[in-house]
């Protein structure tokens, strides 16, 4: 079926397909930290443009006597690409079976629309329209001590929070990447692992989230944080020559905050 | 009230299976209650409580429909199938042999929260079928 993505001209078999996209998908969903804590809606396909916020613009434009004009305001999809090349050695190498078929490029590229999947959603993208989670949140940041020992203290701190302000649980935690590999590594006093004292704590999953800083702790009730998506995480095709064929991952979205009370940040302390 | 939408214990599928199953349930509940307005309506005489089971079964199509879509919406391969056969003129198993060839590409099965929603071949729709994965983590 011919789509957008012009698949179909890509001088790719259908097993071709099936490795790229296998291996897309494979690299794409362990950092896919927003799709595990926020309300996901869609995907309502590459023709859904923008997000209706029930609002209109108080600016009255009409030039005509006697009739009001206001303009709707609407939150426009942002559109991700991320390009990488794939050798079409490689590509015939895996026709014939070939187990170790080289995808680095598309692997780069997969790292780098879930950094910014994570980034916008997390924290924000102000020049895509996006204010993020941690950017958006009222709350003062709770700065962590640099021994991740007490850092279960930080989360059941930002918990407390939370429910002070009547934001009820359970609660995620997304984790950036140094905090991810310290919570998984350190087991506290006793050996009792962190992750489990953590989990606890939270009543909900603890997610790495590449491309945050620190942590962001964040209610899982749900109707407070929503992102709409229009067209899912797809690969499609731009080029080609005689030595490799151009293709790209892309999806487009937008997302809000709806209740900017719901989220607590974890930071590092300053001057490490 | 039972549990039966799962044929696997509940507590080791993830949430989207569970969603899923959940949705599964409902469609067939909607579809049964279809039948029964339909069997009904064929021997009802009186005219206003027709009229009242007619409305009634139009609000079944809506939820049967929305059902559908739904799951639809997070099965790519089921999806492409449906598209191949719903609201087509012609031979209806003709249609449906037709679409499932075409989605079918050697892939197993695409059951959301299995993690293997791919529909990887050219001619798809190119989505990688990830959507939500809420409730995953550690």
């Amino acid at each position: 079926m011919s789509n957008h993505l012009l698949r179909e001209h890509a001088p790719i078999t259908e097993q071709g397909w099936k490795l790229i996209d296998e291996e897309a998908r494979e690299r794409l969903l362990p950092g896919l930290a927003a799709r595990r804590l926020v309300d996901f809606s869609g995907p309502r396909g590459w023709e859904h443009s923008a997000t209706n916020l029930g609002r209109v613009e108080r600016a009255n434009v009409s030039e005509l006597k006697g009739v009001e004009a206001n303009r709707r305001e609407v939150l426009p999809l942002i559109e991700l690409r991320s390009r990488f090349q794939v050798s079409r050695a490689e590509l015939r190498a895996g026709d014939r079976g070939a187990e170790d078929v080289d995808f680095a490029d598309l692997d780069v590229a997969a790292q780098r629309i879930v950094e910014a999947e994570n980034t916008a959603v997390f924290h924000s993208w102000r020049k895509a329209g996006i204010e993020g989670i941690a950017s958006s949140s009222p709350h003062p940041a709770i700065v962590r001590k640099k021994n991740f020992d007490e850092y279960p203290g930080c989360v059941a701190r930002a918990v407390e929070l939370l429910l002070r302000n009547g934001i009820e649980g359970p609660y995620g935690v997304a984790l950036g990447s140094e905090d991810y590999t310290s919570v998984v590594e350190t087991a506290e006093h006793g050996g009792y692992p962190l992750l489990d004292h953590l989990r606890k704590i939270t009543g909900g999953p603890l997610v790495w989230a590449p491309g945050v800083k620190g942590a962001i702790v964040l209610s899982l009730r749900g109707g407070d944080f929503a992102f709409d998506c229009g067209e899912d995480l797809s690969v499609g095709y731009e080029s080609h020559d005689a030595d490799s064929v151009s293709l790209y991952i892309e999806e487009s979205y937008s997302f809000r905050v709806l209740t900017p009370e719901a989220a607590v940040a974890i930071v590092a302390p300053k001057g490490r | 009230m039972g549990f039966d939408q799962y044929h696997e214990p509940p507590e080791e599928l993830p949430e989207q299976t569970r969603t899923f199953a959940r949705l599964c349930a409902s469609l067939t509940e909607e579809a049964e209650a279809i039948g029964w307005y339909e069997q009904r309506l064929a021997v009802e005489r009186d005219p206003e409580a027709a009229a009242i089971m007619s409305d009634a079964v139009g609000e079944e199509y809506k939820h049967f429909s929305m059902d559908l879509e739904f799951l639809l919406r997070k099965t790519p391969k089921w999806r492409e199938i449906a598209r191949g056969v719903l609201f087509q003129e012609g031979d209806v198993v003709e249609h449906g042999e037709a679409a499932e060839a075409a989605a079918d590409d050697g892939t197993d099965g695409d059951a959301p929260g299995a993690g293997s929603a791919v529909e990887g071949v050219a001619g798809g729709d190119g989505s990688l079928g990830i959507g939500s994965l809420r409730g995953e983590g550690l």
